[in-house]
């Protein structure tokens, strides 16, 4: 068994520590464009990583496999890729594999092969299993068991592409300008205790979710014990990953929707709480007695998708930056102001939303599936197409 | 029979200061001091002295000053003088030796091997004096997850009764009889003024107290002093005591002279009868009575309140806490080693039971790896000094601490260890009708509310440092914490990364 703490923190640290610079573009509306704007606006931010890592998310490029699992996968080694590729051959069903198409680019030194694979789980899981759990042990299996290899991106419809470099470099690398898709994210990461891997980049993903984040929450020790109650084992040792597995404990196990989720990573204080809605305090109070531990303490902003939604949340007195900007259809969440202005000179309106309060711009008939429409208003901030 | 026990202390009276105003004869309650009508002069019988300051604290021209007896034995690391004393006295009368306070044995005192952790550049540490910061934490069960109603409009779950406390700092089991009334009213209006508990220990509560009732934890112990319906009703929180950490397998034993009228009310025996609390309760012989008693409550208060379980930390204290969640406890309450008592066999109180900080960690390690955490509070008790070791004790995994000698110390108490002999020169734990009179409810609630006060600001000031703006992010978030000089095996049962790791 390959110990990936180890390759991530090698040194051996608490976490890993970053500080980052995120940017999110999402059309509401479902039209599709090109990575061109998202890489122009990392550009922008330059200055917020430090060339240790960049990545992105694309939501919509693959509409020809909609059906069917995009594996993104890396290879360090042929050896790696042959035990893969036969793993694969008795896990799934291959629709289709190609190299991703990449360019060279300057600053992208010794990079690995990624290669992705659209598959079908068909008759490969067992009665009990359902498909989403099946290839997450999959996915789990490959990145903790063989060698050389590591599964970027296990969603449908959409894909991670990441690496070592600055995230104008990777997304060069990556020709992400050639991909057309409805929703982005991009990371900039600027890591103080790892050397760079390609694995250990943002965004991170697990099936179709995506999180990008900045920041280093100061309540992870406890975060991770307590997910660690749910079986989830943070292998990776990041703050992001917390943050991912706390989505998935609470909304996909919990079944709870995404603005009740909010309020457990970023609850209101107790004193905001008492002056709350009757209704409201309740459910707030009762929250933070059942989850406290899943209290994201310390300063973070992530931005949070997955097929037809993307989320962008900061800690409770807002530590980390998070600027929101609309125009027409399309929703755009940045560390800075600058960048979305850069890209939407006309930009119909910006804010800085408070801190702990969820911004989701959600697609007007979501292909996945459909949340639960908030009944907070005035608490939510939704961006409607 | 001659004592051959040498005086522990040497009075020195300055005779140019003093007055002869006779303040320390009738502030000795251990009669040192006494007037010699034919010299005109105040005499000390220093054989008597034991170091509880009273004296010189209240003489009015600083004319006392009490110091250690310096009479060394020949230097033996064995037979320090202490070894040699307590054979002295055991020879003398054939007893067991009593003793009161926690035990003041060189026991392993983690938290002075614990360290604390505080941000810098990567994240911001948050100060307290210009954000919130919380402290508030509920007390008893909680269901594993949140469910909503159809549609998510409305709340689904239903918890079990929750108690908040502003602090994470209640006041521990000191029951009435062993201190006084003015120490329970005391502990009472400070703990409703702090937003806190107070515990009442196993010997009751008196009526004129019923109003502090939402502040009060109302004990269940075996002698079963005390308990009745209203009793049950008044409290926040009901406690099964099974042990203490002075005396983990012991019972009580008030003596008769402490039990006054009022005491014996309160505590439904005769007046000036022994109060004996035996070893065990004896409906409870195995886990599945303690469930009994836990559900008999719970059905008597219509489970409108927490049931807590107090035990001595031992050897498996993990295993037995873990019984006790499944029996039904909302709350378990661990009392370490370094724990107070009024009243313990000596023997007992330096030698059984396990520190309460490896209790904490070994405790809240294994109701998570049984994933029943959430079902039950974590309260820790034992020897807590300042605000320091409580955070400490949070950070390993304890929802909140209990103190009883620094509650007392607050007060007045010197840590004479004198509890036993029911003479408190403070009027603290006696209940001698002049001595309970110098404690003041007023200044002593004050005193106690004012120490709570301070502790929370440094609490604050300490989770502000750390980044977090609420307890709960600190709450078992054992990497905050560092060890130093502790072995591997140490490092290990408390979960904890050595320093500079």
């Amino acid at each position: 068994m390959k110990d990936l703490a180890l390759i991530q923190n090698p040194h051996r640290d608490d976490k890993v520590m970053d500080a980052c610079g995120l940017f999110g573009i999402m059309d509401t509306s479902g039209k599709r464009f090109s990575g061109a704007d998202i890489l122009k606006a990392m550009t922008n931010m330059h200055d917020r990583g430090n060339g240790l890592g960049g990545g992105f998310a694309a939501y919509g490029i693959y509409p020809d496999h909609a059906e069917y699992y995009a594996l993104h996968i890396i290879f360090m080694t042929p050896a790696a890729r042959r035990e893969t590729e036969d793993f694969l051959k008795h896990s799934f069903y291959r629709v289709h594999d190609e190299d991703v198409p990449t360019r060279p680019t300057k600053g992208i030194v010794n990079p690995p092969q990624l290669r992705r694979y659209f598959v079908d789980v068909g008759e490969h899981r067992p009665a009990d299993v359902v498909d989403n759990d099946y290839v997450v042990e999959r996915v789990m299996e490959i990145n903790a068991r063989i060698d050389g290899a590591f599964v970027f991106s296990s969603g449908k419809n959409m894909g991670v592409f990441k690496g070592v470099g600055f995230p104008e470099d990777i997304g060069n690398y990556f020709r992400l300008e050639e991909y057309q898709g409805y929703l982005w994210t991009g990371h900039s990461r600027f890591p103080t205790n790892t050397p760079g891997w390609w694995g250990g980049a943002h965004p991170f993903n697990i099936l179709d979710w995506t999180v990008v984040h900045n920041g280093e929450i100061s309540s992870y020790g406890i975060n991770r014990r307590y997910l660690e109650q749910f079986g989830y084992k943070c292998t990776m040792q990041t703050d992001t990953e917390v943050v991912a597995y706390g989505v998935d404990l609470l909304i996909r196990r919990h079944g709870l929707p995404i603005e009740v989720v909010a309020k457990v990573f970023a609850p209101p204080f107790w004193s905001q709480i008492e002056r709350a809605p009757k209704a409201d305090q309740e459910l707030f109070r009762t929250l933070r007695q059942v989850y406290p531990s899943l209290l994201l303490n310390g300063p973070f902003t992530v931005i949070i998708a997955h097929q037809g939604e993307m989320i962008g949340l900061t800690d409770r007195i807002r530590l980390r930056p998070l600027t929101v900007g609309v125009k027409g259809s399309i929703v755009y969440l940045a560390s800075e102001e600058a960048p979305i202005r850069l890209v939407c000179p006309d930009v119909e309106k910006t804010w800085i939303p408070n801190g702990g309060e969820p911004v989701v711009g959600r697609l007007s008939t979501a292909p996945g599936p459909q949340l639960p429409t908030p009944t907070r208003r005035g608490i939510l901030v939704e961006v409607a197409p | 029979m001659k004592t051959y026990v040498p005086n522990k202390f040497i009075v020195e009276r300055d005779e140019s200061k003093c007055v002869g105003c006779q303040v320390c004869v009738t502030q000795c309650s251990f009669e040192t001091h006494s007037w010699d009508g034919e010299e005109q002069a105040v005499k000390s019988q220093q054989d008597r002295c034991v170091g509880c300051h009273r004296c010189a604290m209240f003489c009015p021209t600083g004319a006392i000053t009490i110091r250690r007896n310096p009479l060394e034995y020949r230097e033996n690391y064995n037979w320090r003088a202490e070894y040699i004393e307590d054979v002295y006295k055991q020879a003398e009368t054939g007893g067991v030796l009593l003793t009161g306070m926690g035990t003041d044995k060189p026991h392993k005192i983690y938290w002075d091997h614990l360290v604390l952790n505080a941000s810098q550049v990567t994240n911001p540490s948050i100060d307290p004096l210009r954000e919130p910061m919380e402290l508030r934490t509920y007390l008893g069960r909680k269901p594993e997850k949140v469910e909503l109603g159809p549609g998510n409009a409305s709340l689904k779950t239903r918890l079990a009764p929750q108690v908040p406390i502003e602090v994470p700092v209640m006041f521990s089991a000191m029951s009435y009889g062993a201190v006084s009334i003015n120490v329970h009213e005391s502990l009472a209006r400070a703990a409703t003024e702090a937003g806190t508990l107070f515990n009442t220990g196993e010997g009751g509560l008196h009526p004129k107290l019923y109003k502090y009732g939402q502040n009060t934890i109302v004990q269940v112990a075996s002698g079963r002093f005390g308990v009745h319906a209203e009793y049950l009703d008044v409290g926040r929180v009901i406690e099964i005591k099974i042990g203490q950490g002075a005396k983990p397998g012991i019972g009580g034993h008030l003596p008769g002279e402490k039990v006054s009228k009022e005491v014996a009310e309160v505590r439904m025996i005769p007046m000036g009868t022994d109060a004996l609390s035996p070893a065990p309760h004896h409906d409870i012989y195995s886990i599945e009575d303690l469930s009994q008693l836990i559900y008999a409550l719970k059905e008597a208060t219509n489970y409108t309140k927490p049931v807590s379980v107090k035990i001595a930390a031992v050897h498996n204290a993990a295993a037995i806490a873990s019984g006790m969640v499944r029996a039904g406890a909302d709350i378990i309450a661990l009392d370490g080693i370094r724990g107070a008592t009024g009243a313990a066999p000596k023997i007992i109180r330096d030698n059984v039971g396990i520190p309460i900080e490896l209790a904490i960690a070994s405790v809240d390690s294994r109701l998570r790896a049984e994933g029943i955490r959430n079902q039950a509070s974590l309260v820790a008790a034992g020897g807590f000094r300042n605000a320091g070791d409580v955070v400490k004790a949070i950070a390993l995994g304890a929802d909140a601490v209990y103190i009883g000698t620094a509650a007392l110390i607050a007060m007045g108490c010197a840590v004479c260890q004198q509890c036993h002999t029911g003479k408190c020169a403070w009027g603290i734990c006696t209940s001698d009708i002049t001595l309970t009179k110098r404690l003041n409810p007023d200044i002593g609630s004050r005193r106690l509310a004012n120490l709570l006060r301070a502790w929370s600001l440094e609490i604050k000031d300490i989770l502000g440092g750390l980044g977090v703006n609420a307890l709960e992010s600190l709450r078992g978030n054992r990497l905050h914490l560092r060890g130093v000089d502790l072995t591997d095996t140490e490092l290990k049962v408390l979960g904890v990364q050595m320093a500079g790791e």
